[in-house]
């Protein structure tokens, strides 16, 4: 995404190539775009960009793909952790 | 229902809505309270089968969720087709974050499919879902359960279209933007929340800063609420504005510093002329900036969960620390 990278060094986002079948899944799924597919495997082209929104390990049928997938918002966590302590309105954790 | 013109003549005893494509000035008025927050939780339509045009059953099936502002938009930007419209219950949320929650997911997908009977409705067997959907509906799954082709199309609405006719997305198709409109029309939410949530306490701060100097300063009563105003600028508004030309990719940090700035402007234009009172003012305004800013990643399409909790362990402490510093730089002024 041009112009834009958050924190470095944090993702969670693995892919493990030796049960990566090149099913090429991850390249239509991912919102990044980055993955792509090279001698019949998946690569990843850099994990900082990534928003771990899921959708790759979701979506890999050979299960090659992992990531602490969430949404990626503060007011959702905070209202998660509020809700954990019995504070705030139970009904809306998330962000929205 | 909104855009309702028919029944759709079905072979089946299936009510199938008939929906028009033209928005009128209510759904626009309705978009808008919308992102002002003005029942966006109940801005709804009923989930199920509608019929866009005069669809066969050769047309396309494109998947979309039950908020209204997602509804309109879909309909809108597939003007002029026949296609079938399948709204998945995502209880009023837009398919992102719905995705996200697993609302917008496969086991919704399949019940759908099936309350809907898609099956003898079309002899084709593919759905057409938004890109952004893949993160809460597992296409190989939908496959096996129900017997439907998932295609994850584009992320944008407006380049659907294209998609439908070209059969693929082109490599533009599929690159995310967050351009300066694409991030301002995201504020009023934000500004909104802001100003709800403090709600409860601005009477409190405008009372603490009138009576600040012992009788009532109708003068330090409203630059108290003046001061929390221009935070929720800064942070709400400002800051999201100038997003990607501030510095350091974190959000708190950028809010920071939009803040100490438009924070400066503020206690230099109500005269604060005390060096302590001026920096306590700048910088509590800085800190709630930099809250406010913090928030702001849950509307961003690129922030990761893992970088927002980085972020939040060290940025949440460094915010209150900055406003009871400034708290206690006022009261220590006031009383020595």
């Amino acid at each position: 995404m041009k112009g834009f990278s958050y924190l470095k060094g944090v993702s969670t986002l693995a892919l493990d190539r030796g049960i990566c079948t090149g099913c090429r899944i991850c390249t239509e799924v991912c919102p990044h775009n980055l993955f792509y597919v090279a001698g019949g495997k998946a690569e990843i082209l850099d994990t900082d960009l990534c928003m771990e929104c899921g959708a790759c390990a979701l979506n890999c049928p050979a299960k090659a793909i992992t990531v602490d997938a969430g949404v990626g918002c503060a007011s959702g966590m905070i209202n998660e952790w509020l809700a954990s302590f019995n504070i705030g309105k139970k009904s809306r954790t998330g962000c929205c | 229902m909104a855009g309702f013109i028919s029944w759709y003549p079905s072979k089946t005893d299936l009510k199938i809505p008939v929906i028009s494509s033209q928005i009128s000035c209510q759904d626009t008025v309705g978009s808008w309270k919308a992102r002002w927050d003005f029942g966006r939780m109940s801005y709804i339509v009923p989930p199920g089968l509608y019929a866009l045009g005069s669809p066969d059953e050769n047309s396309h099936v494109v998947v979309t969720a039950n908020y209204k502002m997602t509804y309109d938009l879909v309909r809108k930007a597939l003007a002029g087709r026949d296609l079938w419209l399948l709204v998945l219950e995502t209880y009023g949320i837009n398919v992102w974050c719905a995705a996200g929650k697993g609302t917008f997911g496969t086991g919704e997908l399949v019940r759908r499919v099936g309350a809907v009977r898609l099956s003898e409705i079309v002899t084709h067997r593919e759905l057409i879902l938004p890109l952004f959907g893949a993160a809460g509906v597992k296409g190989i799954e939908i496959l096996r359960r129900c017997g439907f082709k998932v295609r994850f199309s584009t992320i944008r609405i407006e380049d659907l279209p294209e998609f439908l006719d070209r059969g693929k997305a082109s490599g533009n198709v599929r690159e995310l933007t967050f351009t300066a409109y694409e991030r301002v029309i995201l504020t009023p939410i934000e500004l909104q929340t802001a100003l709800r949530k403090a709600g409860p306490f601005l009477p409190l701060l405008f009372l603490a800063a009138g009576f600040f100097n012992g009788s009532f300063s109708l003068h330090h009563a409203v630059l108290a609420l003046l001061a929390y105003f221009a935070a929720v600028i800064s942070g709400a508004f400002i800051s999201p504005l100038l997003l990607p030309w501030l510095p350091s990719p974190a959000f708190s940090i950028k809010g920071g510093v939009t803040g100490l700035v438009i924070g400066s402007f503020f206690s230099y234009l109500a005269g604060v002329v005390s060096p302590p009172l001026f920096a306590a003012t700048t910088l509590m305004i800085a800190a709630f900036s930099s809250f406010l800013m913090l928030n702001f990643t849950g509307s961003t399409p690129y922030t990761s969960r893992s970088g927002v909790k980085k972020e939040m362990r060290w940025a949440l402490p460094a915010q209150a620390l900055c406003l009871v510093t400034g708290f206690i730089t006022i009261l220590i002024w006031r009383f020595l």
